[in-house]
């Protein structure tokens, strides 16, 4: 199983599971928050949204079109999001 | 010409599938494109090709036939219409690449709609399909409480796969009325071969409210979503939640056939004819692209897309017949389900209605069509690109959601930056 480090936690999760879940199943929420500073997180789960874009390995990415890979570095758009 | 493709796929749904594997049958060499990180589409998301079933045999059959290439991961971001050939640009993990093809057989699917209430944007509002689609991604629903509304039939598949993976269904909260539902009900289980299923799905909803005639109020929550508030006649319902699934059924993703010039219908689909040909030479569409009715209806069409691109005309003696069954049902699916204003979330002057740019309902209302809008308000400037607003805007304003252009997804610079590749076939 991948391991990946979420926010500086390592993680272990199910092979094929996406870097969204990884996050969620972290109770890592929200996942960004807005221009007029609203707690957001994922909506469409299929890529059109674009709500659940988080950091993986220093790019910008949909993290429900990123599967979770053995190493990956995920943060959320913004390191000091306290929910 | 090497570098050209005999046939280009945009989409891996059950369409996609079968019009790939139908096209190399008839002996062109096909690339099939997909966004998502692995083939299967929306409804076959997370199938795999070792199954039984529709889906495993698809799976198996594209996977393993030599005239059938597949890239997953791949976006189209570009796409420009030529007399003999067409190209598309791509936007994959390595980069940008150019696919030149004689033929374009786009199954690109749909979107969910999503209708702005108060409390919409709260983490865990979510799509009805987009909570099965994190589900079925490894997200954990077990004793999860949710509350699934909206309008459609996708809404009691969600519900009962949600129930399978653990999660607590309250309520499935329809804006439909009871006789609508009822007659696709009907209609759907004399679908050939449909009888069982139909049975099944009743048998997993088995337990769980579904309520007709009902109206999504607003979700309420402080920076996460708590309850979910419903109308019912003339009474307020509270449902305390962890996940409201919503979704007022789905939009043709007509992006790509825009950027072709293929014409759409005054419903947001891409007009074909009996050939699934648009009326682009040499591109062709099929699947919920073409109009919203069901796998069983976009994998007919992918065959006849597929046998019309590779001019296999004789396989196709019975696909009138079994396009007119499918005609009929997605007429009756339409009817049953078509959105009534007065059971429509009404969103507040500072409902968020573009949640890239936190556009609101009060700053939009005076306006007359999308484009004054956009320019004004920056409503569909941001990230999604109008993908969930403009639908939006379309069922609350009548705006027609115009002005598609390239590239079709935000790229990284690094990608914008180097030349693209061109990507032949083998």
């Amino acid at each position: 199983m991948p391991e990946l480090t979420l926010e500086g936690v390592r993680a272990t999760v199910p092979p094929g599971t996406t870097v969204l879940a990884a996050l969620q199943n972290a109770g890592l929420s929200p996942l960004r928050h807005s221009l007029s500073g609203g707690a957001r997180g994922a909506l469409c789960g299929m890529g059109s949204c674009y709500e659940c874009r988080a950091v993986v390995d220093g790019l910008t990415v949909r993290s429900c079109l990123t599967p979770v890979r053995e190493g990956q570095d995920v943060w959320r758009l913004e390191v000091n999001c306290d929910g | 010409m090497t570098a050209e493709w005999e046939a280009v796929v945009v989409g891996a749904g059950p369409a996609g599938l079968m019009a790939a594997l139908t096209a190399a049958q008839g002996g062109l060499r096909v690339l099939l494109l997909d966004a998502q990180p692995a083939a299967g589409g929306q409804i076959w998301r997370g199938a795999a090709a070792g199954q039984r079933g529709k889906a495993g045999e698809l799976l198996r059959g594209v996977a393993s036939h030599a005239g059938i290439t597949v890239l997953s991961g791949a976006e189209v971001i570009a796409a420009e219409a030529g007399g003999q050939s067409h190209t598309l640009t791509v936007s994959a993990e390595a980069g940008l690449s150019h696919i030149h093809a004689a033929r374009v057989i786009l199954a690109t699917g749909a979107t969910e709609r999503f209708l702005p209430f108060d409390g919409w944007t709260l983490p865990g509002v979510v799509g009805a399909g987009g909570l099965q689609a994190m589900s079925k991604g490894g997200l954990d629903l077990r004793g999860v409480r949710v509350v699934v509304a909206g309008s459609g039939p996708l809404l009691l598949a969600v519900a009962a796969g949600l129930r399978q993976k653990g999660a607590r269904v309250l309520a499935v909260a329809e804006q439909a009325g009871l006789p609508g539902v009822a007659a696709f009900g009907v209609a759907a289980a004399r679908l050939p071969g449909k009888a069982r299923e139909a049975l099944e799905l009743a048998a997993g909803l088995r337990g769980i409210p579904y309520w007709t005639d009902a109206a999504l109020v607003r979700a309420n929550g402080d920076g996460q979503l708590q309850s979910v508030t419903l109308r019912r006649g003339r009474r307020e319902i509270t449902l305390a939640c962890d996940f409201l699934a919503v979704g007022f059924g789905l939009v043709p993703e007509t992006r790509v056939a825009a950027l072709l010039g293929c014409p759409v219908t005054d419903a947001g689909a891409v007009n074909v004819n009996a050939w699934q040909a648009t009326g682009v030479s040499g591109i062709y569409a099929a699947g919920e692209v073409c109009g919203i009715g069901g796998v069983d209806g976009a994998l007919l069409e992918g065959l006849v897309a597929g046998c019309a691109a590779s001019g296999q005309i004789e396989r196709l003696h019975d696909s009138p017949r079994r396009a007119e069954t499918q005609r009929r049902f997605q007429a009756t699916l339409e009817r049953s389900f078509a959105l009534r204003p007065d059971r429509l979330p009404s969103p507040s002057p500072a409902t968020i209605v573009c949640r890239c740019e936190d556009v609101r309902h009060g700053q939009l209302q005076g306006f007359t069509n999308w484009t004054a809008a956009k320019l004004q308000t920056r409503c569909g400037m941001g990230a999604c690109q109008g993908r969930v607003c403009g639908p939006a805007c379309q069922t609350l304003y009548g705006w027609r959601f115009g002005g598609v252009r390239a590239p079709l997804a935000p790229l990284p610079l690094s990608q914008l930056l180097a030349e693209p590749n061109t990507l032949s076939p083998p």
